[in-house]
């Protein structure tokens, strides 16, 4: 089974990031759960979602506290005494940051990418929201599902303009990734 | 069709293929994404209802209680505060055997202030008179409302179905759909035998002396009973139609030679039966998840038990000053069993504190003192507790 | 003989109202939205209330995001009860205060939710009753805490959850209910609009309200940047729009009887209000006949706004000037 933990902050997509990942596993025929940790939502709190993935059902519905992957959807979460807690010792941290991966080497434990997600965002879709370009890279990274595949959860979810922007972004973004250097496959 | 889903979504897109003519809204976390989902299905055309956003839940069960006896079918969700508040109507519905289904997403009750998931709320309202059904996931949740519509309607009594609030309102997971041609083959049309009528004026709701009350207290007691039937035959014709059992009134995992049990309602079974494979050096376990809370299922209990030494009854609520709800109703019920085992009772997850896997390997320890364990909250952290009352817990703890 | 007069300059007395100190009912820190108006709204309310208010409080945004236990922003006494209770909450406090000869004001607050939905009824007990009460209702026109859910507050054609447009609807179908007046009905001494976009006009309404002995009812009008759909920084902006359509008509009333208005010097149309905010998005595809029909009804309540309550200025006033509005009574006295 593998544990993804997504933190961000209110407003930046982050159970949609959650859902999208754990619907696109989901239509590939995979078993996959996805759901938030709820504070008191608002625009700019710290939240965060947790997914599983799994060739067999999954029936354990506690949070995750040791993930395979962190998502991190705000840079100065980084910030947060135990945001990477748990993450297995050869885990992967994807982080949303204009700054090089090597800046943030030493600061913590696991293999850490960074993505200037906002910025990706900013320019394909004209709004800061960095969830879609995030996932992305992840599912280069991993080499966990095609993107096709992710290509057809957005379709689910989104129409339009804001579809066209949207696969746009995450063609720029898996581009920005030159490898699958976390791959990894799913047994459960 | 098997989709990605939000258990709310599945349970909105569920209750427009039952064909509601009138569901009444009114928003409170985490039920708000049912509503949400349903004012959309009509926004859109695909849900062919009244939908009235009423002012709250005291409006919610009132709205639906007058249109059921003016004939339609209906629906509306609540939690909580929701729950409480409209309880008065609640009673009235049960007492006047109106069959009207609704979905409690169990969110724990104020004071304090929580918007976390525990079943403090449906437990409130057992009295009710209403028929009780917990879904172990969202699988179930769909299936169990389809079939709640089908026991409303055969019994003359509502249905309260509830679903754990955030667990499974806000999980998304693979979740099958029924076809509408299946749920109208299952669902007969609306026919409430009392519906108000000029052609044949009836009264609805009269004043009882106490020349009548008992007995109307006691036909509602035992039609509550005999639903115990009527819940087992709508799970079979519905597994028939669609290949999936949801439960019936129980359900029973684990070795048959196990002598330890543990006993939950709700979505927190799912975790159990994950940590039984988890941690395989326990003892082996029988894992016993209640789908039916009223009728209470004695019968079906007293069989799943028979062999256990232990069992452990592990809530999402409590009565304060006493102990454990569910506990009680369960000593009551193996009360008179030729082997009654050892009832260890505990409280876990109250507000919504997560559940982790370890809680299996704990609850193993914490029944291996001789004595049965009196009622405690098995996830208190001393460390947050005033200091005036690390006494008491620590009573509760044995090392 | 002269008395010896000591005149201030207009400048001095600018400087003057700078460094006077304003009394903070709420401290920072809490945990509201960027550009929330109902922050805003209360942070004006308790500066002009002062300390000796005691304040019974809705369920809602403004409970939520000032009391994240162990902290809270309040430096006044504050209780949070239920959310349909507040009138009645409210009513006990002030019945206790005046058995122990007590003059704290109470104040209650509620959003629209609270306020003109599920706290109609302890709201209109209260009032009926007489209670010495100023009742705040923090108006952003939806059920904002549980996610932007309709209330009879939000204006007609507008999106919420639940009452999103599709191929069948346009938005909420009905009008936006006109609780001023129901209030007003209640034969209370004092009952007034006012709004984020004109702080003076706000806290000398409450100081208005707070000398008066019986219920007292304010609603404000307060941008909620999320359920609106704008960025907070325009907030104030969006607020001010409001009033200067005629959508949301500035007024006092005292038993029922109008004796205040903003006048509106040159009304704006009503697509300069309803553009800026993504939940009236669906009232400005031109192919739908249905939202240019519906752009005209609302334009149609603005103008009846305007005319019922005789909102329309009259010429140029020496001392007017953008953004200069007041609220006049009775003539040229100022409020």
């Amino acid at each position: 089974m593998i544990e993804v933990r997504i933190h961000g902050r209110g407003g930046q997509g982050n159970v949609v990031a959650a859902y999208l990942l754990a619907t696109t596993a989901i239509n590939e025929g995979w078993h996959a759960q996805a759901f938030p940790a709820f504070g008191a939502e608002r625009r700019g709190a710290p939240v965060v979602a947790f997914v599983r993935i799994n060739d067999a059902p999954i029936r354990r519905r506690c949070q995750v506290v040791s993930p395979d992957f962190l998502i991190i959807q705000d840079e100065a979460l980084m910030n947060i005494p135990g945001i990477t807690d748990g993450l297995k010792a050869d885990g992967g941290i994807l982080l949303n940051s204009a700054k090089h991966s090597d800046r943030y080497a030493g600061a913590i434990n696991g293999r850490l990418v960074a993505l200037p997600a906002t910025q990706l965002a900013q320019q394909y879709l004209g709004r800061p929201v960095p969830n879609t370009a995030l996932l992305s890279a992840f599912l280069k990274l991993t080499d966990l599902l095609p993107q096709p595949a992710l290509i057809k959860s957005l379709e689910e979810r989104f129409k339009g303009p804001v579809l066209e922007k949207n696969i746009a972004l995450i063609e720029a973004a898996a581009a920005t990734i030159p490898d699958n250097s976390w791959k990894m496959t799913v047994n459960a | 069709m098997r989709k990605a889903l939000e258990g709310s979504q599945a349970i909105a897109l569920t209750v427009a293929l039952c064909r509601p003519q009138v569901v009444a809204a009114y928003p409170i976390t985490p039920q708000t994404h049912i509503v949400e989902n349903i004012a959309k299905l009509v926004a859109n055309g695909k849900m062919d209802c009244e939908l009235v956003s009423v002012e709250s839940e005291f409006s919610a069960a009132s709205l639906v209680l007058g249109a059921a006896c003016a004939g339609s079918r209906t629906y509306t969700a609540s939690a909580s505060q929701g729950i409480l508040l409209m309880s008065e109507v609640l009673y009235n519905i049960a007492g006047l055997r109106i069959p009207i289904v609704m979905t409690c997403a169990n969110r724990a009750i104020s004071a304090p202030l929580s918007i976390w998931n525990d079943q403090q709320d449906s437990m409130a309202v057992r009295d009710a008179g209403w028929i009780q059904l917990y879904c172990a996931n969202n699988q179930e949740a769909v299936d169990t409302t389809i079939q709640a519509y089908r026991i409303a309607e055969a019994t003359e009594l509502p249905v309260m179905v509830c679903m754990d609030g955030f667990t499974l309102t806000h999980t998304l997971e693979p979740i099958d759909i029924p076809e509408q041609a299946v749920v109208d083959a299952y669902l007969p049309p609306f026919n409430f035998s009392r519906t108000l009528d000029p052609a044949n004026p009836i009264s609805i709701g009269t004043l009882v002396s106490p020349d009548h009350y008992p007995e109307a207290r006691h036909s509602h007691h035992h039609a509550l009973l005999a639903a115990a039937d009527e819940i087992i035959a709508a799970d079979a014709d519905w597994q028939q139609l669609s290949g999936r059992a949801a439960g019936g009134l129980l359900s029973v995992s684990g070795p048959d030679d196990a002598q330890i049990g543990i006993l939950t309602l709700g979505s927190i079974a799912g975790t159990l039966s994950a940590a039984s494979d988890t941690y395989t050096d326990l003892p082996a376990t029988l894992l016993i998840n209640l789908r039916a809370y009223r009728p209470f299922p004695v019968d079906a209990l007293r069989h799943a038990c028979s062999g256990l030494t232990d069992l452990i009854v592990l809530e999402r609520a409590l009565s304060p000053g006493f102990g454990g709800i569910v506990s009680a109703e369960v000593h009551a019920a193996l009360a008179g069993m030729p082997a009654v085992p050892h009832i260890h009772s505990f409280a876990v997850g109250l507000g919504g504190r997560d559940i982790p896997l370890e809680i299996y390997r704990t609850l193993h320890e914490r029944i291996k003192v001789v004595e049965p364990q009196p009622f405690s909250i098995i996830d208190v952290e001393r460390e947050k507790l005033p200091v005036e009352d690390h006494g008491i817990e620590a009573m509760e703890t044995t090392t | 003989m002269s008395t010896n007069k000591q005149t201030i300059t207009a400048a001095a007395l600018v400087k003057l109202r700078k460094n006077q100190p304003r009394f903070e009912g709420i401290e920072s820190g809490h945990r509201a939205c960027l550009g929330c108006g109902e922050a805003l709204a209360a942070r004006l309310v308790t500066e002009a209330a002062g300390p000796d208010v005691m304040i019974a409080n809705a369920t809602g945004c403004l409970e939520v995001f000032t009391t994240p236990w162990p902290e809270s922003a309040w430096r006044l006494p504050w209780m949070h009860s239920l959310f349909e209770n507040t009138g009645a909450i409210a009513s006990g406090m002030e019945a206790a205060l005046k058995a122990q000869g007590k003059p704290t004001k109470v104040l209650a607050f509620g959003g629209d939710g609270g306020t003109f939905d599920i706290g109609f009824q302890a709201l209109s007990g209260m009032l009926e009753r007489g209670h010495n009460v100023l009742y705040v209702c923090f108006d952003n026109e939806a059920y904002m805490n549980t996610g932007i859910q309709r209330s009879s507050s939000t204006p007609h054609a507008a999106m919420t959850t639940t009452s999103p447009p599709g191929s069948d609807r346009m938005g909420k179908r009905h009008l936006k209910k006109d609780i001023l007046s129901i209030v007003a009905a209640h034969h209370i001494p004092y009952a007034a609009t006012t709004s984020v976009a004109y702080p003076s006009d706000l806290r000398k309404k409450i100081r208005r309200a707070m000398e008066i002995e019986g219920p007292t009812f304010i609603q404000i009008h307060s941008p909620c940047p999320l359920g609106w759909g704008h960025d907070g920084e325009y907030s104030i902006k969006v607020a001010r729009l409001a009033v200067q359509t005629g959508l949301f008509p500035i007024i006092e009333l005292e038993r029922q009887e109008m004796i205040g208005s903003m006048p509106i010097r040159h009304p704006r149309p009503v697509t300069d209000y309803l553009a800026l905010q993504g939940r009236f998005r669906h009232l400005f595809n031109k192919d739908d006949a249905r939202a240019v029909e519906e752009l005209a009804h609302i334009q149609a309540l603005a103008d009846h706004n305007i005319k019922h309550y005789n909102l329309c200025g009259e010429g140029m006033d020496s001392l007017d000037s953008d953004g200069a509005d007041t609220v006049r009574r009775g003539g040229m006295r100022w409020a």
